[in-house]
């Protein structure tokens, strides 16, 4: 039981049918989470990253559609679930911190009234006990002076908290997976560090699973064990975040690497990826990244590479095939 | 104004089939028939003396011998007129085409005389703020507080008074209307373009022209009135047929155009005495011709609402 | 540090303060009864910046640093200070003297899907300083420019038929900085050029504003809230927190070693690639609401090192060899600066 993954996502697409033709978000994503684990996922906008993990939790606006492949949660398929049925799943089993805390919250209820409600519909407890307990997660994710605070509104809250009472309500009914998509994007720096504290010990504490969906690699380094790069809706690497960060083997995850300002050291230039990702519209055949890859070959431009698997990482590059075969 | 070169550029019409727009109304049938029987009524207004069959404002044409004859399909009708007569023998179908020219010039005048006033004060207002927005608006409040025909009766009457025996009814009708309708229209173009200015003019592409010193008319002009005019050209639409039924109610009340060169309103006035009498074609197919109209225009309005704010579906 | 001579410096700012009023309008408060609300978004601020250089503004939200950038551009009117252009005063410019001097000052701005106006073609877009300044002749040579400048930013000649959608967002930036140097300005203020782009358009954004920079030899002002982004491009940083500014410093010392304790806390929130397992302090508290700032140092309710002095006075900036602090922490020695030879290099 201990060695099935708690989520595995194999082969995901996901399409949009447009007047200008299907338009392909996710394109053949497969990866896995252990329990207890943070991965990363991490890309530019338009890669498709939020997109699958919209996916995972059913929440794709019609008419998007997960066209095929699969998604398993502890080993059970939830991608062909009904809508109420996936409901139960999200909230009880899979726990959801997104980028603006304001759209998450009923601006209408107050923050303990929102938390007991959850708390209610996965647990059975009473009204009491689940206020306790709310109480309990208020103090938990740092609220100072929870106890005086849980009956304010949500606007009543800085941006900061306000994610803080997010990540209490997606922990509420004791998940196995959060799902957090850019969950401090929206705060200043020094509120950020302190949010990703938050969430990083409440998961491990609790064993609980962590898909972190971000663009900022540095949150990614700091906060995950793997991180799955993705460019145009494809994984192009993915493994343990020290690897991928010091030693990229995909092109595209060494010019992201090379792109990024450190504060550790001085470099005159950044290494710069020439162009841009391309639109989903107009995805070149072969690799998609062959038209702005210094290393591109014949093979680059007609066969799209699949994840090559060693050890514990895999690369989507003919590079990286190259390599296994000598 | 324009430094570049637009020849390797497509065409305006390629251009058009490769919107939203066109793919929207070409998969709406409802939509494409409202289009057709606008276009028909307005061409056939534009064009009335080529299309009407008789000239009904031609006095010498008209013979007492031909008034109050029935429809064609009706005993006693007379083949010359399709939709039968009056009581001066003006045949009806010809007055409803010449009726609905009169009808949609006041409703397109009043709309652009509403239009201009609107968009002008909501521009000032929404881009110069402060004590000029409070003032624009207020009396914009004000405005709504007087109803169209209120106001129609007070130019109609003011008008009379300082112009006396200057002007024929004849004349000054028209003027009186389309002063009137516009007059309690603007309201809604001042505030929808104010508040659209409220948005745009904090954008960084305004604080641009800002910056190199740019005239703050010509800011107005060039940079925001560009990018408010989408929703006035739903409320420009949605407002003509709105117009144009003011224009019909004013005329059938009597303080509109009179029924020398009558405007549908007009028409429907002068049938509705006949009524009773038996003869009702004289005010039953003006007033359907009104109500074709207006809903058109109204579906094509609706539909461009839908279209240009996607948000609303 | 000398201090640089008159000639050196582009831009002195002095005492610049910023107040918003916030109240709602008199008849509300009348009857609601609430006093007058204002919010100091820039409170009492001074530096320079020099011919050549790039000095760079960070702080987080409620900072003032945006504030900033608009009152150096005019495009806000100060409430107190000064704001000295190559030595001239900016507000007491006669209106032919503005003309000019607008001309020599441009700006970049954040979100470059709203800086370009939709319904214009680029080329007209980029063409418009040239208008407003007279700088071409006739057509034929201002769409000539516009070519060139197109070319220059990295985009083809041809893109001057297009309008703004037809592009991505890092090729709108390069529009955007297209339309800032067609004026040949001297001075640009970038308010967070890059903070809406991906990361590797960003760095392609970052080369190019520093190879136009040694092409032109331009000035920034370089505003932004992300501390690697300065650190690559900053001669000279300035920290700002609620309004005040806290630090100024050469780019590499401040990294080294900060001497105000928020630089210190900014800095150890960074998260960073290179997860060196720095002894990071935890970072405490948010940010104060601006409308009510804590009195004192409005930093000293977040500061490990804040004594009774801190809650009641104002520390002033004190120039020490290369920087300046305001704190009094440092000012009395209670916090221990190491000064690395390194840092006084440059």
């Amino acid at each position: 039981m201990t060695d099935t993954p708690l989520l595995s996502v194999r082969d995901l697409v996901v399409q949009f049918p447009t007047r200008k033709g299907v338009l392909t978000a996710v394109d053949g994503v497969s990866f896995d989470i252990k329990r207890g684990e943070v991965l990363g996922v991490v890309g530019e906008s338009g890669a498709g990253k939020s997109m699958t993990g919209a996916a995972i939790i059913g929440l794709i606006e019609p008419p998007g559609r997960i066209a095929s492949g699969q998604v398993l949660l502890d080993g059970e398929r939830i991608d062909n679930l009904s809508v109420s049925q996936m409901r139960r799943v999200r909230g009880k089993k899979v726990g959801m911190v997104f980028q603006d805390p304001l759209t998450s919250l009923n601006p209408l209820y107050t923050v303990a009234q929102q938390l007991v409600e959850t708390v209610r519909t996965h647990l059975p407890l009473s009204e009491k006990q689940a206020r306790e307990h709310a109480l309990a997660l208020l103090d938990e994710v740092g609220i100072p002076a929870a106890k005086r605070r849980m009956d304010d509104y949500p606007h009543q809250f800085s941006g900061g908290m306000r994610q803080r009472v997010v990540i209490a309500l997606a922990l509420a009914a004791e998940p196995e997976l959060v799902i957090a998509d850019e969950p401090t994007t929206a705060l200043d720096v020094s509120v950020q560090a302190q949010i990703i504290d938050v969430l990083k010990r409440l998961c491990s504490e609790r064993g609980a699973a962590v898909m972190l969906i971000t663009h900022d690699m540095g949150v990614i380094a700091e906060t995950a064990d793997r991180v799955a790069v993705m460019y145009a809706g494809r994984v192009a690497e993915i493994g343990p975040v020290r690897d991928v960060v010091q030693h990229a083997k995909h092109p595209y995850t060494q010019g992201l690497m090379g792109s990024i300002p450190t504060l550790a050291h001085d470099s005159d230039r950044l290494v710069q990826i020439h162009g841009s990702m391309p639109r989903l519209t107009d995805i070149p055949p072969g690799c998609a990244f062959n038209p702005r890859c210094a290393h591109a070959f014949d093979r680059c431009r007609q066969d799209r590479p699949s994840p090559i698997q060693t050890g514990e990482r895999a690369v989507a590059c003919w590079l990286a095939d190259q390599e296994v075969g000598q | 104004m324009s430094v570049v070169e637009q020849s390797d550029r497509p065409g305006f019409i390629a251009r058009m089939r490769d919107t939203d727009i066109w793919y929207s109304f070409v998969r709406n049938r409802i939509v494409m028939l409202a289009a057709f029987i606008t276009i028909v009524i307005f061409l056939g207004a534009l064009f009335a003396p080529l299309v009407a069959p008789h000239n009904p404002f031609d006095l010498a044409s008209l013979s007492l011998m031909d008034s109050l004859v029935p429809p064609a399909w009706m005993e006693e009708s007379d083949p010359r007129y399709l939709l039968g007569t009056d009581d001066q023998g003006r045949d009806i179908l010809s007055a409803i085409i010449y009726g609905a020219r009169i009808s949609l010039a006041v409703g397109f005048a009043s709309v652009a005389f509403a239009a201009v006033l609107g968009i002008s004060l909501g521009l000032l207002a929404g881009y110069l703020g402060g004590r000029t927005d409070a003032i624009i608006m207020r009396i914009a409040d004000v405005q709504l507080t007087f109803p169209s025909i209120l106001i129609a009766l007070l130019i109609d009457g003011s008008v009379r008074g300082i112009f006396g025996g200057q002007f024929s009814r004849e004349d000054s009708a028209f003027y009186v209307l389309v002063l009137s309708i516009g007059l309690s229209f603007w309201v809604q173009y001042a505030r929808t373009v104010r508040s659209s200015t409220l948005v745009e003019k904090n954008k960084e592409y305004v604080q641009a022209a800002r910056l190199i010193g740019l005239h703050p008319i010509k800011i107005m002009l060039r940079h925001v009135l560009p990018n408010v005019t989408g929703p006035v050209l739903v409320i420009a639409t949605i407002n003509l047929a709105l117009a144009i039924i003011t224009e019909a109610t004013l005329s059938f009340l009597g303080v509109g155009i009179p029924s020398t060169q009558p405007s549908l309103g007009t028409l429907i006035r002068i049938g509705n005495d006949f009524l009773f009498s038996g003869e009702w074609w004289i005010t039953i197919f003006p007033g359907i011709a009104l109500a074709v109209l207006a809903l058109a225009i109204n579906l094509l309005g609706d539909w461009l609402r839908d279209v240009l704010n996607p948000r609303l579906r | 540090m000398s201090a640089p001579s008159d000639t050196d410096v582009l831009v002195r700012v002095e005492g610049l303060t910023r107040v918003f009023d916030l109240s709602k309008p008199w008849l509300n408060r009348v009857i609601e009864r609430e006093p007058k609300r204002t919010l100091t978004a820039v409170d009492d601020v001074s530096f320079e910046i020099r011919k050549g250089e790039t000095f760079a503004l960070v702080g987080e939200s409620g900072s003032g640093k945006s504030t900033i950038a608009k009152l150096i551009v005019n495009l806000l009117a100060p409430s107190g200070g000064r704001l000295l252009f190559d030595g001239d005063d900016m507000r007491k410019a006669t209106s032919a003297n503005a003309r000019q001097m607008r001309s020599r000052f441009q700006m970049i701005f954040q979100d470059p899907f709203a800086s370009l106006n939709p319904r214009w073609r680029v080329g007209d877009i980029i063409a418009e300083p040239i208008r407003a300044f007279d700088l071409a002749s006739d057509k034929a040579s201002a769409a000539k420019r516009v070519g060139e400048l197109l070319e220059t930013v990295g985009l083809a000649a041809s893109d001057a038929a297009k309008f703004p959608h037809e592009f991505s967002g890092g090729q709108r930036q390069r529009v955007a900085i297209a339309r800032a140097l067609s004026a040949k300005p001297e001075f640009i203020v970038c308010d967070e050029p890059t903070s809406a782009l991906d990361v590797s358009v960003q760095a392609q954004i970052l080369n190019l504003m520093r190879d136009l920079q040694d092409e032109f030899g331009l000035t920034y002002l370089f505003i932004s809230h992300d501390l690697s982004v300065v650190r690559h491009m900053a001669t000279r940083i300035g920290v700002l927190y609620l309004g005040r500014l806290v630090e100024v410093s050469e780019g590499k010392a401040l990294f080294q070693n900060p001497q105000h304790p928020y630089t210190s806390m900014l800095l150890d929130a960074v998260p960073d690639l290179d997860m060196t397992g720095r002894a990071r302090t935890q970072v405490v508290g948010e940010i104060p609401n601006p409308i009510d700032p804590p009195s004192g140092c409005r930093f000293h309710p977040r500061c490990p090192l804040a004594n009774a002095r801190c809650m009641q006075d104002s520390p002033m900036l004190q120039p020490t060899a290369i920087r300046e602090s305001a704190c009094f922490a440092v000012e009395e020695g209670r916090r221990e600066v190491p000064n690395t030879s390194t840092a006084g290099a440059k």
